[in-house]
């Protein structure tokens, strides 16, 4: 098989997986494996920015909870219906980024990390100044009747379950597609050496900027779907804890590969379950996880299996 | 109370956050300025400091004061000593690779808090301090002059405030002389210079790095225990401080050290005043929209003189 063969039949053979698996699993870890996909679509957009262009972004947070808040506003105080409220998500998160990326960019290295902490932290606290409409901290639920799209009761785990797979095929194949494509060739030569991109007449800045955007749209689309599928919006999804969450599913999946953000999402989700069961103190893993990372596995699960057996994994 | 009371309570409350948050800032100033690595688990050393704090006013019994003191000698010297393992484990393996220490920094920071969590609980407690008098303050008014107002609300501070701000003035004296009176500090700030040609003429450059690190978070925890009389120990502490410390070292213009402590006395005294008069929260959206923005527009900060 040619390696675009092995490539597409990787990644669709692992959808088709994803999709077969709704019918056989028991209820708990159906549910968990619809959550597992919706902030797998989180990492995705993460490793945009961080895997393929080397942005180390700590403020990815604001996005999610740019998604969440613009549907979930939306539908609350304006009574939209999921559809448009879901555009109106992905929106608020794509505007955002085209705006902390023009201002963000201008920095680099630990410059580029501390503000885009700063911007996700002025986030954060914007959400729970205006707490009369964002109820802050204890955020507000979205009622059952309201999560109805296009014939489908959300808050019922079948439809959930499609849905949050559809989300995350529809992120997978299009970062797949992206880094395929002409723009992503660029951004990994950005980040392998930014001058010689730059020699070469690319306008970095630009290329720089549209992935913080597509990045930023996806983390928002994932935090829309998130809260609408599970019923539920809060500042909590906007502390540093939801920015320092994907990195770590990034780092362990393996940054710069496709299939890193899934396998690192559900990895560490399960490592943090299956921990939380021994000890209320489960970041302690997260802790330790992201240590032996830096230490040990530098490019993480995928990265390895790139490394070692298959060279040909995008 | 009037407006001058008021005033003069919120610069006195300001003067306590400011000075505790000068010995945070100047630990982190001087980690990011010597190795040029930022260390994310510094509230978590800073948090150390006061959980260590209660154990050793705890279990030595006896007067207070004397549990206090030895909290403040035993507490820095512990987390120190904590920091310069974790240097010479940990960081020094990633060759301070800026992303890679972030990483590690932030494992730290959720390992430091977890076993706190583990150990000491998720209650707050508070350590009692080693004296206590009420002090009455003047007020000034053009009629009168200088006269001690009488009766409930007169505006009054404690003994215990006033020896938290000449401490840290005391320490921050001493680390101006170690950094520019002794050997050890002129071999700091020329690893500081050029990490390599240091290296050339013998600086023992890892042993600098571990003893900086160490001296950065000994200082973070050091300030812990100053506080902990005031605010109580608890294992989420360490947040606020990293981040006001971070927004200091930044205004201050990262790893300049005399820009770093006016910056913590700017940011400290504003502190306090504005939370006194004005929404909490508006007040740190605006200071970290404002340090975002020093940091796009002004890398070397407000007040520093060399790009980072």
């Amino acid at each position: 098989m040619s390696e675009a063969g092995k490539v597409w039949a990787l990644h669709l053979g692992l959808l088709g997986l994803l999709f077969a698996l709704q019918f056989v699993l028991p209820a708990y870890h159906h549910g968990n494996l619809a959550r597992v996909m919706v902030l797998a679509s989180f990492a995705v957009g993460y490793n945009l920015m961080f895997g393929y262009t080397g942005l180390l972004s700590l403020g990815h947070a604001m996005f999610f909870a740019a998604g969440m808040y613009g549907m979930g506003l939306a539908m609350r105080h304006l009574g939209w219906t999921p559809g448009p409220a879901l555009i109106a998500g992905v929106l608020s998160g794509v505007v955002l980024a085209l705006v902390v990326g023009a201002l963000a960019l201008r920095t680099v290295g630990v410059g580029f990390m501390i503000v885009t902490l700063m911007f996700a932290q002025a986030v954060y606290l914007v959400a729970l100044y205006f707490g009369e409409w964002t109820r802050g901290d204890e955020g507000f639920v979205i009622q059952q009747a309201e999560r109805v799209m296009m014939g489908l009761d959300l808050s019922q785990p079948g439809p959930r379950y499609f849905v949050a797979f559809v989300l995350f095929s529809a992120c997978m194949l299009l970062s797949l597609r992206v880094m395929q494509s002409g723009f992503g060739k660029v951004l990994i030569a950005i980040r392998e050496n930014e001058e010689r991109a730059r020699m070469l007449g690319y306008n970095v800045f630009r290329h720089k900027l549209g992935a913080v955007a597509l990045s930023g749209g996806i983390a928002a689309a994932a935090g829309a779907f998130y809260g609408l599928l599970f019923g539920y919006v809060g500042a909590t999804f906007a502390t540093t804890q939801y920015s320092i969450l994907p990195l770590l599913w990034v780092l362990l999946g393996g940054a710069g590969t496709i299939l890193g953000p899934f396998v690192g999402t559900l990895f560490a989700f399960y490592l943090i379950d299956i921990s939380s069961g021994f000890t209320t103190a489960h970041m302690l893993v997260v802790g330790v996880v992201l240590v032996a990372l830096a230490l040990f596995a530098r490019q993480g699960i995928v990265g390895e299996l790139r490394a070692r057996l298959w060279r040909w994994l995008p | 109370m009037d407006f001058g009371a008021h005033l003069l309570l919120a610069s006195l409350e300001g003067a306590v956050t400011a000075a505790v948050l000068t010995l945070t800032a100047l630990g982190l100033s001087l980690v990011f300025g010597i190795m040029r690595v930022v260390n994310v688990a510094h509230g978590e050393f800073y948090m150390l400091g006061a959980v260590i704090a209660w154990f050793v006013a705890t279990s030595l019994g006896g007067h207070p004061a004397l549990g206090f003191m030895a909290a403040l000698v035993v507490a820095p010297v512990l987390v120190g000593l904590l920091a310069a393992a974790a240097d010479v484990t940990l960081l020094k393996r990633v060759d301070y690779d800026p992303e890679r220490t972030i990483v590690v920094t932030i494992g730290l920071l959720y390992i430091i808090q977890q076993v706190a969590l583990m150990t000491y609980g998720p209650e707050a407690r508070p350590v009692q301090e080693p004296f206590n008098h009420r002090i009455m303050l003047p007020l000034f008014s053009w009629q009168d002059g200088f006269y001690f107002p009488s009766g409930w609300g007169a505006p009054s501070t404690t003994s215990y405030k006033l020896f938290v701000i000449g401490s840290a003035a005391a320490v921050l004296l001493g680390v101006w002389l170690l950094m520019t009176r002794t050997k050890i500090g002129l071999v700091m700030r020329a690893t500081q210079l050029d990490r390599e040609m240091a290296q050339v003429f013998g600086v023992a450059v890892e042993r600098v790095y571990a003893l900086v690190f160490g001296l950065g978070a000994a200082l973070a925890a050091l300030g812990a225990v100053l506080v902990v009389p005031i605010q109580q120990a608890h294992y989420l502490m360490g947040h606020d401080p990293l981040l006001l410390s971070f927004i200091v070292v930044i205004i201050g213009g990262l790893g300049s050290l005399p820009g770093t402590v006016l910056a913590a006395v700017l940011i400290g005294m504003s502190d306090g005043i504005i939370s006194v008069f004005f929404s909490p929260t508006l007040a740190k959206i605006l200071a970290t929209l404002l340090v975002a923005l020093v940091l796009v527009f002004r890398p070397q900060g407000l007040f520093g003189t060399r790009a980072a």
